[in-house]
């Protein structure tokens, strides 16, 4: 407790520079990288588009598009369902993508000096 | 009674004070006791802070909704549809469409690397002590603007349920809510809050669903004659249209996009968010917890927004308007316009459960962080244990528990979702930067995070003072003075980009280079969950 952030752990002793200059874990970096990024910024734009289409294009948000739901209203609805899409699309991808060459390369980390228990087995000592 | 706006009598609502008062403190027994039952294990920080990492995805989505859908969601935008019509929509939006910036972005990679505070990531791989106190600075001040908005609202839904209009009275009650809140949080921590919260948003989820299905069946489940009724009884065609209350002029206009600029990025940056992210054993259950959240909130603002047009169409923007409590009224009259004294009292003892839970959330972020981030470890260097560190905090609960009940005092009477807006341009301004490049830019210094942060978190303040919200204007906080330089009332178009860029300045002119190792370690532990601390058993 106190002044480090982290409590002595699983991970206490790995050289993670080591690991983070390994294929593996540059894959994962790679892999989670480019689905968020080009994802953010797709839909932070799709957010601003339709901001600034409430904001300055009053009358096309307003043209009537059956009874009195209006375009206005539509777009508005598309972005829960555009947030909705996003959200399962993500779990899905983290679930087949990432999630197992996180697993892989945390149980290397951890499997190699700690048994089940958590009891040190090998590896260097801090 | 289908289609028949008849008139809701306002005076009639003091009839049923009893009631709302009965149905409210039976809520308040229900939680004490599952907060006594869920305090007895609170043994250690982790307990005390993080519920033991006990939570799971679901729990804790579910509990991200009651913290998140706060008095301002629930009253604050329903009231600014029944008013202002389509442009109280865009605040649902905002709110909900920020959750992917959370989820993307946040959640997970906080998860694994923090422990119990938003400084534990930020200072991970930076210098400790300037770093800490600068997280620890800006998460109370945004849990402080929160608070305001949360015990503003309990001050303006008591005057219409209750009946008690007098300051006095107000006060008293604020006084009330403020001491029962300090309790649960004393005696609960974050597993009793969290208890708290998760009961308040399936009571809030349901009751809002009872009420949309009702207004929606009065219209025969068609909701383009609900928008026809509300244009009806508005008299006007512009409700269902953008540019009602932010159309009218440029400079309204501007604040519109920066107020939407302020809500996608502050929810992500929000402390007692990012809090509720370590109540759960792994990343993957922080990821199901935003995913339940998204769900759930996103439905709720649906039913928001059936609500608000359905309160415009039934109760009418006149008779809204001028009951007490105004614009915050419109979802506790509609529900007296539908289901009487009855689902009045339900809704509003809900509401009050709202502000309640969402208070108590607040303060244990802000407790949290004193004790952890400024006591532990900046007074008492890394030498407190961990028995000191959360006697500590309980004593930083009562402190700020008494400021919260004299804010409210105080802010009794302003505009409630609109506080919350600026608690989301400060979050925005002062962490959102911060935590962005810290996760994701290998060459973030110290100096970086320094100056995007006190430069975010300053600049917004300022530019708040300055601007129309605390003088100058009609509803202004302060009438008679005049010192509105900045012609915004929301900050977040010039403090967030401000605050971006001072990251980047910040850290290309610094000489020192920050610990590589720590930034790897940093890195592989935040996107693998290596020695990420998992669930405490008892």
């Amino acid at each position: 407790m106190g002044n480090d952030a982290h409590t002595p752990d699983a991970a206490a002793s790995v050289d993670f520079e080591q690991v983070q200059s390994t294929q593996q874990f540059q894959e994962l970096r790679k892999r989670h990288r480019s689905f968020v990024f080009p994802m953010a910024v797709a839909f932070l734009l799709w957010y601003f588009a339709y901001v600034l289409l409430a904001d300055y294009a009053v009358g096309f948000m307003s043209t009537k598009v059956w009874g009195n739901i209006n375009v206005g209203l539509i777009l508005g609805l598309l972005q829960f369902v555009s947030t909705f899409a996003i959200t399962s699309w993500y779990v899905s991808y983290s679930n087949r993508r990432l999630d197992p060459i996180a697993a892989e390369i945390r149980d290397e980390i951890e499997g190699h000096e700690f048994d089940k228990d958590g009891n040190r087995v090998g590896g260097v000592n801090k | 009674m289908i289609g028949i706006a008849t008139a809701v009598d306002v005076a009639a609502l003091k009839d049923s004070t009893l009631l709302n008062m009965g149905i409210f403190g039976l809520f308040v027994a229900v939680t004490m006791v599952i907060v006594f039952r869920a305090s007895r294990n609170n043994k250690t920080a982790a307990d005390y802070y993080a519920a033991g990492r006990s939570f799971t995805g679901s729990q804790n989505g579910t509990a991200i909704a009651g913290d998140y859908l706060s008095a301002a969601s629930f009253l604050g935008i329903t009231g600014a549809i029944a008013v202002n019509g389509y442009d109280g929509f865009m605040y649902s939006i905002g709110f909900l469409v920020a959750w992917l910036v959370a989820l993307l972005l946040v959640a997970e990679l906080l998860r694994n690397t923090g422990k119990f505070t938003m400084a534990d990531v930020l200072s991970f791989r930076l210098q400790q002590r300037p770093v800490r106190i600068a997280a620890a600075i800006s998460t109370l001040a945004v849990c402080f603007f929160y608070l305001l908005a949360q015990m503003a609202g309990a001050g303006s839904l008591v005057s219409l349920l209750l009946g008690i209009s007098d300051w006095g009275g107000q006060a008293l009650v604020i006084i009330v809510v403020g001491g029962l809140m300090i309790m649960y949080v004393l005696i609960g921590g974050m597993k009793g809050t969290t208890w708290v919260q998760i009961i308040k948003a399936v009571l809030l989820i349901a009751g809002a669903a009872v009420m949309t299905l009702w207004v929606l069946a009065i219209y025969g489940f068609n909701l383009s004659s609900l928008l026809g009724a509300a244009v009806e009884t508005a008299n006007n065609p512009a409700v269902l249209n953008p540019g009602l209350q932010y159309g009218k002029t440029e400079t309204s206009k501007l604040d519109f996009m920066s107020l939407g600029l302020a809500l996608v990025l502050g929810t992500a940056a929000l402390p007692h968010v990012l809090m509720r992210f370590y109540t759960v054993p792994t990343a993957k259950e922080a990821r199901k917890s935003v995913v339940w959240a998204i769900w759930l909130i996103g439905l709720f603002y649906l039913f928001t927004l059936v609500l608000g047009y359905g309160a415009a169409a039934l109760v009418g923007s006149e008779t809204i308007r001028t009951a007490p409590g105004g614009v915050n009224a419109a979802a506790p009259l509609l529900a007296f316009y539908l289901g009487g004294p009855l689902l009045l009292g339900f809704i509003s003892a809900v509401a009050f459960a709202t502000i309640l839970a969402v208070v108590a959330g607040l303060t244990i972020t802000a407790a949290a962080s004193f004790a952890h981030d400024i006591y532990a470890s900046v007074i008492s260097k890394g030498k407190a244990d961990a028995d000191t560190e959360v006697k500590v905090a309980r004593r930083t609960v009562v402190v700020i528990g008494i400021l919260a009940i004299l804010g409210g005092i105080l802010a009794n009477g302003q505009n409630v979702a609109f506080l919350v807006a600026l608690a989301f341009a400060v979050a925005a301004s002062a962490n959102l930067p911060t935590i962005v490049y810290s996760l994701f830019w290998r060459k973030f210094t110290t100096q970086g995070a320094v100056w995007s942060m006190y430069g975010g978190l300053g600049a917004a303040i300022v530019l708040i003072i300055f601007s129309p919200v605390v003088s100058g204007g009609a509803t202004s906080m302060i009438k008679d003075a005049n010192f509105a330089l900045f012609p915004l009332s929301n900050p977040g178009i010039v403090s967030i980009p401000l605050a971006f860029f001072l990251g980047w300045l910040g850290t290309v002119t610094d000489k020192k280079r920050e610990d590589t190792a720590k930034q790897a370690e940093m890195e592989v532990r935040s996107l693998t969950g290596v020695g990420a601390e998992k669930a405490v058993n008892h």
